[in-house]
């Protein structure tokens, strides 16, 4: 070798070695633990109190904590709060805050946090609302106390602190609570087991957490369930993916490059169902398809056709041509008004939907209704995986009882304004549209929006229904989870003559993890009680 | 030279113009309200109005237009109207993908269709001409999304030679950014080595007809020389031209092949927007897209020179 060569080749050494950490991955994640998860939906909104979508409530749970929390049979905790006394009268309630509580930024967790937090999200909650309606006032007594003065008893105020599915009674601090309940808030700061990493945030793409080393868990003896009990965390990093594609997204799951997807493409479960490395989990509290009426406008502004439907509608016929027989296993039929895992579901007057189906007879009853062959606009939304062809099953049974069916085709977004609107069908107006409530956002009857019968007031479709109001009312007051009950089988027959809407059925979110994690929750994916099988 | 760019490059403010008020004008008019989709399904009609208020999409299109003009006067491109964050941010975050799976796509396209446009010419009427010739129907003819699902089963999932989805920046080392874009590149690329290998044949086999090749031929010129240093050459502004137009092309593409490899690009950004009614998300993306387009005619214009030294500006 000459002297030339050993130079060429020493410059040449040092030129790669500036190179090559370019040319290899850095083994920053290897080292920690990290779980990789697949939502159902891209994260674009920060706010758990503003927006009521599942992957808000999801990211919220994470990053915000709660009063009050539920265990997997609904039944309340305390979660901040380390309890509450009630006066006699039942109308003053002293909640007091476990000591330690902190938020992301390192300022503790005070009282007057906790009164501007529930203040704002009552003007965004219906159960909020119920309870704000019924406050004289909510003051901080203390740093770690809070006192509501009541107009009246209230005996739902601790569940009502605790809401999970609509909007999130979140704790955050005084100077975002402060803002307007019509904006976001702008900063994402909670008290929650792990924080949000916002430098790393790319909407519609990834979304990072990181534990939260100054989360102080509960340290009851009981073990963590849904929202209620220590909230520990078992991975250092938790890392959202969003993968649109279903199919994409199965394909990572089985390549192992992620751990859990929240919710698997119906035409996926075959093949997820095989590969033993893959474990598929149906969540409770399904969610429950619905066709929604337009009330305002003929011919659905005609309660005896309504009445008429329900007799022509197979709940099993449409499931199954949805969502396959072969996934029979993940959804329900003979589903009444509330999801069939829920508390309050009941089989009063099931009968209308598991008897057997008359479409003669629905056709009779319509014609004599007076229906004059008016076109019934459809909305059917072609983007939505199972919403598209649920309408056409539905819309199918509409023309098989004579009615004049115009399916429109549209994307998700222009139906949800076109379904604002009040006009007749020929004006941009509708008739019927398909959708689906979410289990745990619907369970009780003042949650549930498909339910309300206010009229203009209302949920879309805006029907007028006094005695379903007045039975939403005698809920809310009822003393006890038994009464509570029996309200909702009242609620039940009563919709079934009103007809708010028809239930079509009730699918659960499936959701696929690799097998060597343990601890997934069955509700909503809570990160804190998954962890890897050692 | 440097005159002629500039000249170019004012004279595009006029197409960027029309093109800002072209998209403004159509999502005006488009069916779908952000306030609406923002609010979610559950939401009531005071929830959404409340929200438009708040954002002000209740006002006029002259006032929301002079607006946003103004705004992107002082170089602002405005907030997405969910995130909340600015939109610039948001572009700057998915350009290096998309940039990325760009350039490799245009390398491996040119890589693999002028090689085998040069032979199926030289080898005119033989089987590896219609071999080729097949081959680049069928690429031309099948879904990119459909090869892009071919190829993450096969090399993704059954052999686990590659990822079959995401995208590791550039940051992370440079072979694992370039492992996660072979296959979307290869299945974005697929249509585009289609044409440009038909492209490269016929104009091929127009020149190797050429008197000045069958001159080289009897003087004794090796072929390999003829094809590529006298032939090819001379093949070069119809080849760059479809290269350039191209890019139009892996623009689209981009969009369907991002949403299939889950790279974070601005081909999903723009989808993601448009599904969300995100205004000015939409408009900063093609403001973008168009300037982009715009650049890339006037680098094919300026290769022209190099390539034909009788083009002068």
């Amino acid at each position: 070798m000459r002297r030339r060569d050993v130079l060429r080749l020493a410059a040449q050494s040092a030129v790669f070695a500036q190179l090559a950490p370019f040319f290899t991955a850095p083994a920053h994640a290897a080292d920690k633990r990290e779980l990789r998860y697949i939502p159902e939906a891209d994260l674009n909104i920060l706010d758990p109190v503003w927006s009521t979508s599942t992957i808000v409530q999801v990211y919220g749970h994470l990053v915000f904590d709660t009063l009050y929390g539920f265990d997997k049979d609904y039944n309340v905790h305390p979660q901040m709060a380390e309890g509450h006394v009630v006066s006699d009268d039942k109308l003053q309630w002293t909640i007091k805050l476990r000591d330690g509580l902190q938020f992301h930024d390192g300022q503790p967790v005070l009282a007057k946090d906790c009164v501007a937090s529930i203040t704002r999200w009552g003007k965004r909650d219906f159960m909020g609302s119920a309870l704000l309606a019924v406050i004289d006032t909510l003051t901080a007594v203390d740093d770690r106390t809070l006192l509501f003065k009541l107009k009246k008893p209230f005996p739902l105020l601790p569940m009502t602190l605790a809401t999970s599915g609509s909007n999130m009674p979140a704790i955050m601090p005084e100077r975002l609570a402060n803002t307007s309940p019509n904006e976001q808030i702008r900063e994402s700061i909670g008290s929650g087991p792990y924080r949000f990493v916002k430098a790393e945030w790319i909407s519609g793409s990834k979304a990072v957490f990181e534990k939260f080393a100054g989360y102080k868990p509960r340290s009851d003896s009981f073990p963590p369930s849904y929202t209620a009990g220590p909230k520990i965390g078992h991975f250092d990093r938790i890392t959202w993916q969003i993968i649109v594609d279903a199919s994409t997204a199965a394909a990572a799951l089985q390549a192992g490059e992620v751990d859990i997807i929240e919710m698997v493409g119906a035409d996926f479960l075959p093949v997820l169902k095989t590969d033993p490395n893959i474990q598929l989990l149906p969540r409770t509290t399904p969610n429950f398809a619905i066709m929604r009426f337009n009330h305002l406008q003929p011919p659905f502004n005609n309660l005896a056709i309504r009445q008429a439907l329900l007799k022509a509608f197979d709940q099993r016929a449409i499931m199954a041509g949805t969502f396959g027989e072969e996934n029979k296993e993940f959804w329900q039929f003979g589903v009444g008004y509330f999801s069939p895992d829920s508390p309050m579901a009941t089989n009063a007057g099931l009968e209308a939907f598991t008897s057997p189906r008359d479409l003669k007879k629905a056709a009779e009853e319509i014609k004599a209704a007076g229906y004059k062959g008016e076109p019934v606009v459809v909305l059917d939304p072609v983007d939505y995986p199972w919403t598209h062809p649920c309408t056409l099953l539905a819309a199918d049974t509409l023309k098989k009882v004579g009615l004049n069916v115009d399916i429109q085709a549209m994307d998700w977004g222009t139906l949800m304004q076109r379904r604002l609107s009040q006009e007749p069908p020929g004006k941009g107006g509708w008739n019927v549209f398909l959708t689906a409530l979410s289990g745990m956002s619907n369970f009780n009857p003042v949650g549930h929006i498909g339910l309300r019968g206010n009229g203009k007031d209302a949920w879309v479709g805006w029907p007028t229904a006094p005695r379903l109001e007045e039975l939403r009312q005698q809920w809310l007051d009822a003393p006890d989870v038994a009464t509570q009950k029996k309200i909702c089988e009242d609620i039940q027959r009563q919709a079934l003559v009103d007809v708010p809407y028809i239930p079509l059925g009730a699918f659960a979110t499936v959701s696929g993890y690799r097998s060597n994690l343990t601890g997934i929750q069955l509700q909503r994916p809570l990160f804190t009680t998954m962890q890897a099988k050692a | 030279m440097l005159s002629h760019i500039a000249r170019r490059l004012l004279a595009s403010l006029p197409v960027m113009t029309f093109v800002g008020l072209f998209v403004f004008g159509l999502l005006y008019l488009a069916p779908g309200d952000p306030a609406a989709i923002m609010a979610g399904d559950q939401a009531t009609a005071a929830d959404i109005a409340r929200i438009r208020v708040a954002l002000k999409l209740d006002a006029p299109f002259p006032i929301r237009f002079g607006s946003w003009v103004w705004s992107l006067l002082h170089g602002d491109l405005g907030l997405s109207i969910f995130t909340n964050q600015p939109v610039a941010a948001m572009i700057v975050q998915r350009l290096e993908p998309t940039y990325l799976l760009m350039l490799m796509t245009l390398v491996i396209s040119v890589i693999l269709a002028l090689p085998i446009g040069v032979v199926a010419a030289w080898k005119h009427n033989t089987a590896s001409d219609r071999m080729v010739m097949v081959f680049a129907v069928l690429s031309f003819s099948v879904p990119s999304f459909v090869v892009g699902y071919l190829l993450a089963f096969v090399f993704g999932l059954q052999l686990r030679w590659l990822p079959v989805q995401g995208y590791v920046p550039l940051a992370n080392g440079v072979w694992p950014a370039i492992c996660s874009l072979i296959l979307p590149a290869v299945a974005l690329g697929s249509v585009y080595i289609g044409l440009l290998a038909r492209i490269t044949r016929a104009t091929m086999l127009e020149v190797l007809a050429q008197d000045y090749v069958r001159t080289a031929r009897a003087k004794g010129a090796e072929e390999r020389k003829i094809l590529f240093k006298h032939a090819l050459k001379n093949c070069s502004v119809p080849i760059i031209t479809t290269i350039g137009s191209g890019v139009a092309l892996l623009i689209g593409g981009a969009i369907v092949t991002e949403t299939v490899f889950a790279i974070p690009g601005l081909g999903r950004l723009t989808v993601d927007a448009i599904l969300r009614r995100d205004y000015p998300v939409i408009q900063g993306v093609i403001l973008l897209f168009s300037f982009m387009y715009v650049l890339v005619n006037l680098l094919v214009d300026m290769l022209y020179t190099v390539f034909d030294p009788r083009i002068r500006y």
